[in-house]
């Protein structure tokens, strides 16, 4: 067997073996499927039935305010005395008490009587189906019709097309896509960060046990170097991979058990907003509104379906690839000259720098996909990784693609071979304060 | 004829010359010392050996060849300084660096057996080197060492961190390979096991090699007709005695039990002194003061540090 091989082998069994990176394994999409499940659950959260008893002296609302699946109202004819009074023989969870004077000032607050606090999700609904019956009992008593309102509220639909010098145009995408990019800049910055620390705390482990003493009169320290290097980029690659069957695996789960039925209510929603408009009239605006923020999303999920994911995923291993074997041998370098934790610091900030700077540009780029920053930020090796695959969702000429991997290409396989010198040095020196200027001084030993 | 010839290896640094001109041979099958104070080019020499790193100048053979990289596999070396992966398994990792040096899995499974049972420690197998001692750990450092059945063997300081009793063991192991035809280079500062163990040695100082040559030739030949006498008698009369042409170094007496050491200065020989001793004294014992490799060694790298820092200021 190959020697590289072997040290590609070893680091990449020692680490998959190890606890840590089982519990990150199953912890990462355990965590984003929660975090969904959470989101949904909370957004169905407090939703215990109430039963709402209505005392209403304005006689604005009497009979008139919708049930929804978790508040219902009811009318009896009783007084706010009475009502109270037998509060608890009853099975009312809420009174709501409206003022005669309710309909002529905000001065004269609704009271609602409770034997338990009821949630947010309750009273939020009660102020909006109150504050909607107001409205249009109010249009009523100027003899205006509700869809005259509808009408003159119309939202405009602004659509970004860009116009090539040949004369094409291109529809361009909407926030959610230039969001996925950031997303996938944002994660490549994660990982390369991540897993470039862990080559170096590796190689400095290694230096610091003195084991290198002995694997030195084997092997090649270039082959030690870039065994490792590859060694921890396959555990990269795993742990995604796992990460995205499991996040696909669980939030497939939540979502088909908690989302099936927000679907299928939207569903029905939109439907009955087509019977609406084709009645021409509605009494439901509120309604509506909520309607057209849902039609809104599955408009921009159908925007998604534009996008060219596969050519995105391959992007994103192709840079991540790049990025990492590009940093990691400079993380290596750092970890081989210097001998204790507590030196890292001041070699690891001017790694991370670009890093953090291509991060920070993808922001700015996120807003101006073809301004001067993108086109450069994506050329550079040093931020091509990040900023890069922001603007990729937004459609990249090829020859701009092909020229930022070769340079990336290019980029790695020079800072491998710099790094590769310093190491080489490094791992067999000790005691020695290291500076950036010795470390250079390095590249030009002879072997 | 010579394992390992190193010839006219010169190494520089940046800022320093760590070898200057040093050649050395090894005769197959012998026990080869390498001696020389910290900081004297030791370390280069091996790593230059191990092609770790490579000479600016001057050439090495292993079995008459030219050393190349596949010769890996015939080189074992133990570093002075030297570490085991401590979250790793002892089998695991034992067999890891046999295949390092290019055994097949199968034989270095059926090496490393043999070995653990020799060295009683066929129940550490499982666990992690974190969990075992220090004097365990060299155990193990020594066995991938030497788990390739290489010719040639290099061993720099492998007694540090050993109680007397695995220390015995190890010494052991190691005249052992000997016999069976490993040639060692032994680099260490324990100038006991050196007279012990070494059949040849080298001594290195300033990047220089300034002494090589048989153990037994180098301490007959740093002989300076020194003598320890034990007798039974007057001591004025002895030394009325010495008219032969000596010098006494040192005297300690138990009565008139008198042990005397003496340096013979004129051209007698000690025959001739000590029929003029006999007259005056009973004599119990008479013998030949060898240096020890550990006084020439002192010698040695005295007189040169003299002569250095004299050239300093002619300079």
């Amino acid at each position: 067997m190959n020697k590289t091989l072997l040290i590609i082998w070893r680091e990449y069994f020692e680490r998959i073996r190890k606890k840590s990176f089982l519990i990150m394994s199953v912890l990462g999409p355990v965590l984003v499927a929660g975090g969904f499940a959470l989101m949904i659950w909370l957004g169905n959260a407090d939703k215990t039935e109430q039963k709402v008893l209505v005392i209403d002296e304005s006689m604005a609302f009497y009979k008139n305010m919708p049930d929804n699946d978790f508040v219902r109202f009811y009318y009896p004819d009783i007084k706010l005395p009475q009502a109270t009074k037998d509060f608890y023989k009853t099975d009312y969870t809420c009174i709501l008490y409206i003022p005669y004077s309710v309909a002529q000032s905000s001065n004269s607050p609704v009271k609602l009587f409770y034997k338990k606090t009821p949630g947010f999700a309750v009273t939020q609904y009660l102020r909006d189906v109150m504050e909607r019956k107001l409205y249009e009992f109010k249009l009523a008593a100027n003899n205006i019709d509700p869809s005259v309102i509808k009408n003159a509220r119309q939202s405009i639909q602004l659509i970004n097309e860009k116009i090539y010098e040949n004369g094409d145009s291109k529809e361009s995408k909407t926030d959610a896509i230039s969001i996925i990019g950031f997303g996938c800049g944002f994660l490549i910055f994660f990982f390369l960060t991540i897993y470039g620390a862990q080559v170096m705390r590796s190689v400095m482990e290694e230096k610091t046990s003195r084991v290198v003493e002995i694997i030195i009169s084997s092997v090649r320290p270039f082959q030690l170097m870039i065994g490792k290097i590859i060694g921890i980029a396959l555990v990269g690659i795993t742990q995604f991979l796992i990460w995205i069957v499991l996040s696909t695996i669980l939030t497939t789960a939540v979502s088909t058990t908690l989302l099936k039925k927000i679907t299928a209510d939207a569903n029905t929603q939109k439907a009955q907003q087509e019977v609406v408009y084709k009645q021409g009239s509605s009494t439901n605006l509120k309604e509506l509104q909520k309607t057209d923020s849902r039609l809104e999303a599955i408009a921009m999920i159908n925007d998604l379906k534009g996008v060219d994911f596969t050519a995105i995923i391959i992007c994103f291993f192709l840079y991540f690839l790049g990025g990492y074997l590009f940093y990691s041998a400079l993380f290596a370098a750092v970890g081989s000259a210097i001998d204790s934790e507590s030196d890292t610091q001041q070699f690891i900030m001017p790694i991370t720098l670009p890093l953090i700077i291509g991060y920070m540009m993808s922001i700015s780029v996120m807003q101006n996909p073809e301004g001067n920053i993108a086109f450069w930020g994506s050329m550079i090796p040093f931020t091509s990784p990040i900023v890069m695959l922001v603007r990729l969702p937004q459609g990249v000429p090829l020859w701009q693609l092909i020229t930022s991997l070769s340079l990336l290409i290019g980029g790695f396989v020079f800072t491998t071979w710099v790094a590769g010198r310093i190491y080489r040095t490094g791992i067999l020196m000790y005691g020695k304060k290291v500076s950036w200027k010795e470390m250079i001084k390095w590249i030009s030993y002879k072997a | 004829m010579s394992l390992l010839s190193v010839q006219n290896v010169t190494k520089r640094y940046a800022t320093h010359v760590a070898l200057k001109n040093v050649s050395i041979d090894v005769p197959e099958q012998s026990i080869f010392g390498l001696l020389g104070p910290n900081g004297a080019g030791k370390t280069s020499l091996i790593r230059i050996i191990n092609q770790i790193t490579g000479p600016d100048e001057g050439e090495i053979f292993l079995n008459g060849k030219k050393l190349a990289p596949d010769d890996v596999a015939n080189i074992g070396y133990l570093p002075e300084e030297r570490g085991l992966y401590k979250k790793m398994k002892v089998g695991e990792q034992a067999l890891y660096f046999a295949r390092l040096k290019g055994m097949s899995k199968a034989d270095a499974m059926s090496e490393l057996k043999i070995w653990f049972e020799k060295f009683e420690m066929v129940s550490w197998w499982n666990k992690k080197i974190e969990e075992l001692s220090k004097g365990m750990q060299q155990k193990i450092q020594f066995i991938v060492t030497v788990i390739h059945k290489p010719k040639l063997l290099i061993l720099d300081e492998p007694f540090s961190g050993f109680d007397p009793i695995n220390a015995n063991l190890i010494k052991n192991e190691i005249l052992e390979l000997r016999k069976q035809g490993t040639t060692v280079i032994f680099s260490t500062h324990n100038m006991g096991s050196v007279e012990e163990l070494c059949d040849n040695i080298a001594l290195i100082n300033k990047s220089e090699k300034i002494l090589d040559g048989s153990v037994k030739e180098i301490r007959k030949s740093h002989r300076s007709n020194i003598y320890d006498i034990n007798f039974k008698g007057n001591l004025m009369g002895f030394t009325n005695a010495m008219w032969t042409g000596g010098e006494l170094l040192e005297k300690s007496s138990d009565g008139d039990l008198h042990d005397i050491r003496i340096k013979m200065t004129g051209t007698h020989k000690p025959n001739e002194l000590l029929q003029a001793v006999m007259q005056v004294a009973e004599i119990n014992s008479f013998k030949e003061v060898i240096p020890s490799m550990n006084d020439i060694f002192i010698a040695k790298v005295n007189s040169q540090q003299v002569i250095g820092t004299q050239s300093n200021f002619t300079e």
